[in-house]
């Protein structure tokens, strides 16, 4: 999977919820949508992104790289 | 020309709680207050003869023969125009009213061609029938006098013929514009013995205003507008009543036959969508379904380089399970998957969704619904509680405000536009939001109070600085919110629109909207009692678009406009079954009835039913799949009715991921741009050849009759059966009402839908269960379908497709009036006579800057890609802002826009592709190497065909 776009789409979701007033809902909401919809390959590469990240302009925003340290268990497939 | 087996009762029907009971020639009977005598003496089985009265049109009385005699009353008054009123006694007929009657008909006669025999409407035309009524035996003017019976025919429209030597001057064809379809482009031209029917100022009629909506020849009462097929096969022998397979209006139709052969399609009286309106597509646009280009044996090939081979159903079957179980051995079971179409019925996307869960073992499913409406059922599952609209269409008719959003109804949703345009002209109030100036915004008795003529992608801003003013201003409903809402969600909501930051004015130079029209619009929305908003893909097409449905909702709750007729939050959708495509489980993360696969309990049930196991995993979507494809883990596809080369964004891309995969199978009437990547070809059935169901955009779920054999041979139905059996997974289906038995077992919406009772009641909204045995006309009535109210803060945030020197202007993509779509069905009717190339639309000053001409070809490129379109200079867009559709498919619009798409659901951002354009002297290198592929494929397609014809001869 294109390892850019994934991280574009996920950061688009984390923007989203970020603007949530209750924070703690808003990181376990990022990562429930990206396991409610993104398959399961998706979510492979994302983690795996998450453990070496390339050294790319396009980064995971902070918002998504706590929500998926936080959520690790829930988005493996 | 009437329609077969059709009762007029001459008048409309009148509602009222009020009965009136009246006496005529003897029969007494009771009517509701308002019916007028004609109508009422119908119901009561006496025939009024009439020639200007019809029961789609508001009575006239001008042909004065349906004269009657009123006891207690002078002269002779119209029974049309007469309401009924207590202890009435009419008399119908009397030697007087008989000598009047052959009066007036003598003078018709005295002025018509004689020449019945051969003429189209024999046999069923009103004159001639009153004619036979009145017992007329003579005309006693004799024929030679000044008379009309010379004038020529308009031929013009290719659908109908204009013969204004039989026309009687009753106005109904005129009324049937201004009323029905509220054009308003005919008009009687010239007084006394000089009145005519006039289209536009004495034009043809393809040069007039005239939509061909077909309201006029329904309303006809002569041979004087008469269909050509009429003309040329004579009438029809049977009629059958089925549904239009063109957008979410859903109309009803009857198909009027001889043997197998379609001689037209008139709207149904009765049909629950349209109440007997119909536009240029569903109207006359069916002749596709016999295009000399359809496809109708199989084919196969191991390459796409290599010539297609026709082949039995078997072996085309057996061949592409086999095909898909070798990749599946090689590359795993989640390397191939399937696209439904919204352009299927309810039966057929379900089967396909069933034989990818269950016989592929994977959940890789995905529908069109994807690129157009996936946002909002997304959207509104979160805030309402069920992902589809609020209302009826009818419910329109009792709405005070109606903003419209992102939506041109009167291209997209014509009969619907038909009839909000009906309440407008009754005197609602119109908020129009869009960057264009459609012709919703001004048209015939119809001007939008405020048209918020914002930025495209600026959605999300607008629909925050509305609310800010609506809380700020406290004219929000704090009884319905307090009742029917989570008080949480809105109190954080509340303190969200309240910031300064949402204003219409820090807003107004992010959407180029004067803040005054935002405040205006607000308090118009808010304030106005039943404010009702209908929204398009000018909303859901967006890197924002699941925000913006979620804000759409929001307004609607605070203002409590949701849960009664006149309010609610209406996507109009795009094609005719998007609503139903997404109600049969076709996303790959749900089941039929919305609820996710990963759900355990739900999920057993469906195992239970379908014996298999289920992966409880989502699948790709669409843009997925494309990625996956790329990447080499998925290489298989069955994509039926769907044509995703020409209908989804960045067109390089999804060719790309086409040409990387092993074995792409394509169910189409035709060798679409997709079949164009194909290995192989199921010949497909059209909606005239199957039996079904489609859910228009009020959730109606209609009946879909078969009206000829199909013919390929099979329903599309029976081929996703037998590539199910190929595959080793067992269907058992005699009917398709025995798979909507099994969708109504398993989804709690769907428990009392069957197809005797949408036969009974006509169609069936949903949800139609216990709770509801006749189906839902209103959702959300005294509680949401979630509980309480759920409101969602909404961001603005800008798209990252940004205008920059390079790029300096906004594309934004739409639809026109008489294309549908790709284009694939009205690409082969006379609607090209309309609309037979895409153009790009451009701002006067940026065409001016540009040194661009009016119809002069243009290069558009964005980071996608370039094509080039002819210009067309218009103040309809604003500067900075270009437009075009996307309804040919060497257009390339989907060249330029981008693989940006919907935060939430990946609908792609059609609506805003930062472009340059500037004028050129040839095609794009994309459209040369198009159509050198194109010329390939079909030689390869021909080769085949030359090759069968050859041994035929042999």
């Amino acid at each position: 999977m294109d390892k850019e776009n994934l991280v574009t789409m996920a950061n688009q979701i984390g923007s989203f919820y970020e603007t949530m007033p209750d924070r703690a809902k808003a990181l376990t909401d990022i990562a429930e949508h990206i396991k409610k919809f993104w398959d399961p390959r998706m979510r492979r590469e994302l983690l795996a992104y998450v453990d070496a990240p390339d050294q790319h302009a396009w980064q995971l925003i902070p918002v998504v790289s706590e929500s998926i340290r936080l959520n690790r268990a829930l988005l493996l497939p | 020309m009437n329609q077969l087996n059709e009762t007029d009762y001459g008048t409309p029907e009148k509602i009222s709680d009020q009965m009136v009971t009246v006496e005529i020639d003897g029969v007494e009977i009771s009517v509701p207050q308002g019916t007028s005598v004609m109508r009422a003496a119908t119901e009561a089985g006496v025939n009024v003869p009439k020639l200007c009265a019809t029961d789609s049109l508001e009575p006239f009385g001008s042909c004065r023969l349906c004269l009657v005699e009123i006891e207690g009353r002078r002269g002779y008054p119209a029974s049309c125009t007469t309401p009924c009123e207590p202890g009435m006694k009419v008399k119908t007929q009397s030697p007087k009213l008989a000598d009047i009657r052959k009066g007036v008909m003598e003078l018709y006669i005295s002025d018509h061609p004689l020449d019945c025999l051969t003429c189209p409407t024999n046999g069923n035309c009103e004159l001639q029938d009153m004619a036979g009524v009145v017992g007329l035996r003579e005309v006693r003017y004799g024929y030679e006098g000044k008379n009309h019976l010379d004038l020529k025919k308009d031929e013009s429209n290719p659908y109908f013929t204009y013969d204004a030597s039989k026309c009687i001057v009753c106005n109904r064809c005129v009324r049937a514009c201004e009323e029905t379809q509220g054009t308003f482009a005919l008009t009687i031209e010239g007084r006394g013995f000089a009145s005519r029917v006039s289209a536009g100022q004495s034009q043809p009629f393809m040069e007039s205003e005239c939509v061909s909506c077909g309201a006029c020849v329904d309303a006809c009462p002569t041979a004087t507008l008469t269909e050509k097929t009429v003309i040329m096969m004579g009438q029809a022998e049977h009629s059958k009543i089925t549904t239009c397979a063109y957008c979410g209006v859903g109309c009803s139709f009857k198909a009027e036959m001889k043997g197998n052969e379609v001689v037209r399609m008139v709207p149904n009286k009765n049909g629950q969508a349209n109440h007997g309106h119909s536009c240029v597509k569903g109207r006359f646009a069916w002749g596709y379904a016999t295009h000399r280009d359809r496809i109708l044996n199989p084919m196969i090939r191991k390459h796409i380089s290599d010539p297609w081979q026709e082949v039995s159903w078997d072996e085309a079957i057996s061949y592409a399970a086999s095909e898909f179980r070798r990749i599946q051995a090689k590359s795993g079971k989640d390397s191939i998957g399937a696209i439904t179409s919204s352009r299927c019925t309810n039966e057929e996307t379900y089967l396909v969704q069933k034989l990818v869960r269950a016989a592929f073992g994977n959940n890789n499913v995905d529908t069109c619904a994807r690129v157009c409406h996936s946002p909002t059922g997304f959207g509104l599952k979160q805030t309402l509680g069920e992902s589809a609209g609020t209302q009826t269409f009818d419910s329109v008719m009792k709405s005070d405000v109606i903003m419209i959003i992102g939506a041109n109804p009167a291209a997209a949703h014509p009969v619907f536009a038909s009839q909000m345009k009906r309440r407008l002209r009754q005197g609602a109030r119109l908020i129009v939001i869009d960057p264009r100036s459609t012709e919703m915004v001004k048209s015939p008795h119809i001007e939008a109070a405020f048209h918020l003529k914002l930025r495209p992608g600026t959605n999300v801003a607008i629909i925050s600085a509305l609310a800010h003013v609506i809380m700020t201003e406290g004219l929000y409903d704090a009884e319905f919110v307090a009742q029917r809402c989570d008080i949480q969600s809105f109190e954080y909501w509340k303190q969200f629109v309240m910031k300064p930051e949402n204003s219409p004015e820090n807003m107004e130079p992010i959407t180029g909207v004067p803040a005054e029209e935002i405040r205006g619009a607000a308090r118009m929305y808010a304030a106005g009692n039943n404010g009702a908003i209908y929204y398009g893909l000018g909303v859901t097409e967006h890197a924002q678009g699941s925000t913006m449905v979620m804000g759409i909702a929001n307004l609607a709750m605070a203002t409590g406009n949701v849960g009664r007729e006149g309010v609610g939050v209406n996507p109009l959708r795009g094609q005719n079954n998007v609503q139903g495509s997404c109600d049969m489980g076709s996303f790959p993360h749900e089941l039929p009835g919305y609820r996710h696969i990963s759900d355990s309990t739900v999920r057993s049930q469906f195992e239970a039913q379908w014996k298999c196991t289920l992966d409880p995993e989502p699948g790709l979507r669409i843009p997925n799949m494309f990625d996956a494809a790329l990447d080499g883990s998925f290489k298989g596809l069955y994509c039926e009715g769907e044509d995703i080369a020409q209908s989804d964004p960045n067109t390089q891309h999804v060719t790309a991921a086409l040409s990387a995969m092993e074995c792409i199978v394509v169910q189409d009437l035709f060798l679409n741009e997709t079949a164009k990547f194909a290995h192989v070809f199921f010949p497909g059935s059209s909606f005239l050849e199957k039996d079904g169901t489609f859910t228009n955009a009020e959730r109606r779920i209609s009946r879909v009759h078969k009206v000829m054999p199909p013919k390929a041979g099979k329903s599309d139905w029976e081929v996703t059966v037998a590539l199910a059996n190929a595959l080793g997974y067992p269907m058992h289906y005699n009917h398709p009402s025995e798979i909507m038995d099994e969708i109504a077992a398993l989804t709690p919406t769907f428990h009392g839908v069957n197809y005797k009772k949408i036969d009974q009641l006509g169609s069936i909204q949903w949800p139609c269960n216990e709770h509801a045995p006749n189906g839902t006309p209103t959702m959300h009535i005294d509680q949401f379908v979630r509980g309480k109210g759920q409101f969602m803060i909404t961001q603005f945030i800008a798209t990252s497709e940004k205008v920059t020197q390079k790029y300096p202007l906004i594309l934004t993509t739409g639809r026109i009036l008489s294309q549908y779509n790709v284009g694939a069905q009205t690409r082969r009717t006379e609607n090209v006579q309309w609309h037979s190339e895409d153009v790009l639309e451009i701002h006067p000053h940026d065409a001016q800057e540009r040194n661009i001409k009016e119809r002069s070809w243009v290069g558009i490129e964005s980071r996608a890609g370039q094509t080039v379109l002819r210009a067309v200079i218009t103040d309809r867009v604003q500067p900075g802002v270009v437009y075009t559709t996307f309804h040919f498919p060497e257009s390339g619009a989907n060249v330029i826009t981008t693989d940006n798409s919907d935060w939430a659901t990946n609908c792609p951002e059609y609506k805003v592709t930062a472009v340059q354009v500037m004028p050129v002297t040839q095609h794009s290198e994309w459209q040369k190497n198009f159509a050198h592929f194109t010329e390939e494929q079909l030689a390869l397609l021909h080769a085949e065909q030359g090759a069968a014809s050859a041994a035929v001869n042999q």
